[in-house]
């Protein structure tokens, strides 16, 4: 059987028509439980936050929180934001620019106990390459402490 | 004045291409007979843009501080490769680069597709002159490379460490010649629409600049991902980052494009399908320049954060996207209907590797963006990663393959033999395979197991369309479909062996103590401080052996300078069956240093296939060349 010319590109319209339409159904499916949210300490101390599903903690690593665990590959210490703190326990290797007192983003699961157990760092590169949830949190927390004085 | 000449070159490139655009406008519309001054103005504005980048380079290469880009990006004391690549390791640089790259795809439009009818070939160096305009247009009003400092500086503030690697002179090249290659595919659309001419012999002149962009595009992507894996000390070859996805868009979209427009010149088939594909690359690539150079995202390749420059690309883009698509439902209709063709041939199976490539095209394009527009709306913010990604294209990346294997075995027009059989050996290497994985490797998750299974079918059966022919008298393009396959196969057996088999060790050890990983015994010898040109490290240095000899590796951490950073630097020791991959971390009171090892069966053939693609591409192109050379002589 050959197609007719018009038949066929009717077909072809609604291939393509279905295609669209399917990528977008499928991805709506994908994105409903496979997002992950960013929260900041103040968010999750607020328990905005629900316990087990994949998310990021974004903040300040407090100063004199970190320690290393004794087996010497696990650290704990505590994400604040002025507002709220949060601790993280992290398997690995802290990337370069991990310091007291400087922000990071941790990717991870909020554990049922509340502490952040992160899988991976990202910390602030530098002033050209920070995350842009940290950027405006920086910002924000300066406006914040210039209203405070 | 190195600089003042190549912002010069630049004013008279931007005006090279309005006159341009304003003579291929006459010519379409009639008042205008001679083609001659359209192309000849395509092919100086390319030398100016091209003036203009040997200028950038020559400032770079000298360090000359009186440059503003200069003196952000770069240092006296940077070795001398990298001052050169670091031309366009930031923003305004690499906008140059991808000028240069529109302008010279513009001129060699020009120069090479002179079998084309004229009202075609002028209508479409006519949309390359309106692309080209626009972009001027935004390097000189926003993001101009050549503008001065004064007083000069007295030093530079150097590049970025991370991209301080070979990889930074192949890497973004090579991509850009990808992504803008494209835009002569999307003019060459443009025009034949405006002009009427949608046949077999666009699809010809076409054929060549969609797969000369995809190889580029294949291999930039394939050396991108090597580069991460390597200098980011993550293991990964892949995050599923939006600056990798706006690569892969585009790539997907010319991938579906490259099979459509051999449909068109074969069969002179699926003609309004092939021009939105056309349209679409080249949107992709403009898609990706806005994610990666508005500075909406961050990256090591997101350079600025500057909204003006986000909002003039959105609007460049939305102009060029909304044009083209506008044409499109205004010409569409009126194309002449394509040749029609059976359900079950290989002009089929072209549609439904096309549509597969679409809806996946279209689950990253949502993906990627979806973070973008949630934030926008709601000011929430998130991220969408790999569970995403891998859940949702991975399985029709699978079907995809599937097809692979049978879509060459069809025949144009119609397929009354029963290709099934020829099939059969390569379904049963794939039965077996799945069969072995879920009892051998249950741990390993199910997409991992479908890819080795897929891998294990689909390597030989990418060989079965070569079998009974004399291999000297096969056609170069059929072999490059072949081993371009192949390399598709390859690189997926590398992928689902990558996560299926790796293993992985963190640990904190003293000198002279043992790990082990996979098969692996890694013995710790101990650290010492090392320097290189601008920075310092320290090095430990680890015995592996697996029974036979021992291989030393010696991952670093370094410290820059000038800007001041670390990195880590991984040292990866490759084997035929594998890579280890070691990296060192930080030390504790007690003397021990955190090492992370991972064992990584097979991994390289992750980007062996994504060579054997772009080589594939390669050998089809030199057989097109070559044929249409043959002909060229004959007439």
């Amino acid at each position: 059987m050959i197609a007719r010319p018009k038949h066929q590109r009717l077909v072809l319209v609604v291939l393509a028509v279905i295609a669209v339409l399917g990528a977008v159904l499928l991805a709506m499916w994908g994105l409903k439980d496979r997002a992950a949210y960013f929260y900041t300490p103040a968010d999750i101390v607020a328990g905005k936050a629900s316990e087990g599903k994949a998310m990021r903690l974004g903040g300040m690593v407090e100063r004199g929180s970190v320690r290393r665990q004794s087996d010497g590959i696990t650290t704990r210490f505590i994400v604040e934001d002025g507002e709220g703190r949060v601790p993280v326990t992290y398997r690995g290797i802290l990337p370069d620019l991990f310091r007291e007192g400087s922000g990071l983003v941790a990717e991870g699961k909020l554990g049922s106990d509340r502490t952040f157990v992160a899988d991976n760092i990202l910390a602030k590169h530098d002033e050209r390459y920070m995350p842009p949830e940290l950027g405006n949190q920086a910002a924000e927390h300066k406006a914040g402490q210039t209203l405070k004085r | 004045m190195i600089a003042e000449a190549g912002l010069a070159a630049l004013w008279l490139a931007a005006a090279l291409s309005l006159l341009g655009l304003f003579l291929s406008v006459l010519h379409v519309r009639g008042t205008l007979e001679a083609d001659r001054p359209v192309r000849a103005l395509a092919i100086v504005q390319g030398a100016m843009c091209l003036f203009a980048f040997a200028m950038l380079l020559l400032v770079f290469a000298r360090t000359d501080l009186s440059v503003a880009l200069v003196v952000e990006n770069s240092h006296s004391e940077k070795p001398f490769l990298y001052k050169v690549a670091g031309a366009w390791g930031n923003h305004e640089g690499s906008m140059l680069l991808w000028v240069t790259v529109l302008g010279l795809s513009g001129a060699a439009l020009a120069t090479f597709s002179r079998q084309l009818p004229s009202r075609t070939l002028i209508a479409a160096l006519g949309a390359q002159a309106a692309l080209a305009l626009g972009f001027h247009a935004f390097l000189l009003g926003a993001s101009n490379p050549f503008a001065r400092l004064s007083p000069a500086a007295p030093e530079g503030r150097g590049l970025n460490p991370l991209l301080q690697d070979p990889g930074l002179a192949f890497h973004p090249p090579t991509l850009y010649l990808g992504y803008v290659g494209l835009s002569v595919a999307f003019s060459l659309a443009v025009g034949a629409m405006l002009a009427g001419d949608v046949d077999r012999r666009l699809a010809r002149a076409m054929r060549p600049w969609v797969l000369g962009a995809w190889i580029f595009l294949t291999l930039g992507i394939t050396a991108g991902s090597y580069w991460a894996y390597y200098e980011l000390g993550w293991g990964g070859w892949w995050f599923w980052d939006p600056v990798e996805n706006a690569s892969l868009m585009p790539w997907l979209a010319a991938t579906a494009l490259l099979h459509s427009v051999a449909v068109l010149a074969a069969r002179n088939a699926l003609k309004a399908w092939t021009m939105m594909l056309a349209v679409i690359a080249f949107s992709m690539s403009m898609v990706g320049t806005f994610l990666v150079r508005s500075g909406i995202l961050t990256s090591v390749h997101a350079f600025a954060v500057d909204p003006t420059r986000g909002a003039f690309l959105l609007l460049l883009l939305g102009i060029y996207v909304s044009a083209a698509f506008a044409l499109f439902a205004v010409r569409a209709g009126s194309l002449r209907e394509g040749a029609p063709f059976e359900p079950v041939s290989r002009e089929a199976g072209i549609v439904v590797n096309n549509l597969l490539l679409t809806v996946i095209l279209g689950i990253v394009f949502i993906g990627t963006l979806y973070p973008l527009f949630v934030e926008a709306l709601s000011g929430e913010k998130l991220s969408v990663g790999a569970p995403y990604f891998n859940a949702v294209a991975g399985p029709l990346a699978i079907l995809l393959g599937i097809l692979l294997a049978v879509g060459p075995l069809l025949s144009w027009r119609r397929e009354g033999r029963p290709i099934l059989r020829k099939l059969a050996l390569p379904a049963l290497f794939a039965a077996t395979a799945l069969v072995i994985a879920f009892f051998a490797i249950p741990q390993a998750s199910l997409l991992s197991k479908f890819g080795l299974a897929l891998a294990a079918g689909l390597i030989p059966a990418s060989l079965v369309p070569l079998i009974g022919r004399n291999p000297l008298r096969t056609p170069l393009a059929t072999w490059g479909m072949a081993i371009a396959h192949m390399g598709a196969a390859v690189s997926v057996a590398g992928m689902a062996a990558d996560s299926a088999f790796t293993t992985e060790r963190l640990t904190a050890v003293k000198p002279g103590e043992t790990v082990s990983v996979g098969p692996w015994l890694v013995a710790f010898q101990g650290i010492s401080p090392v320097a290189g040109p601008n920075w310092t490290a320290v090095e430990a240095e680890l015995h592996a052996s697996r029974g036979g000899g021992v291989s030393v590796l010696r991952p670093q951490t370094r410290f820059f300078t000038s800007p001041p950073t670390e990195t880590n630097e991984a040292a990866i020791d490759t084997f035929l069956n594998g890579q280890l991959y070691t990296v060192i971390g930080r030390s504790d009171e007690e003397g021990r240093w955190q090492l992370r090892l991972w064992w990584k069966p097979l991994v390289t053939l992750i980007w062996l296939g994504g060579g054997l693609v772009g080589f594939g591409g390669l050998l089809a192109f030199a057989g097109h060349a070559r044929r249409s050379w043959r002909k060229r002589l004959a007439q």
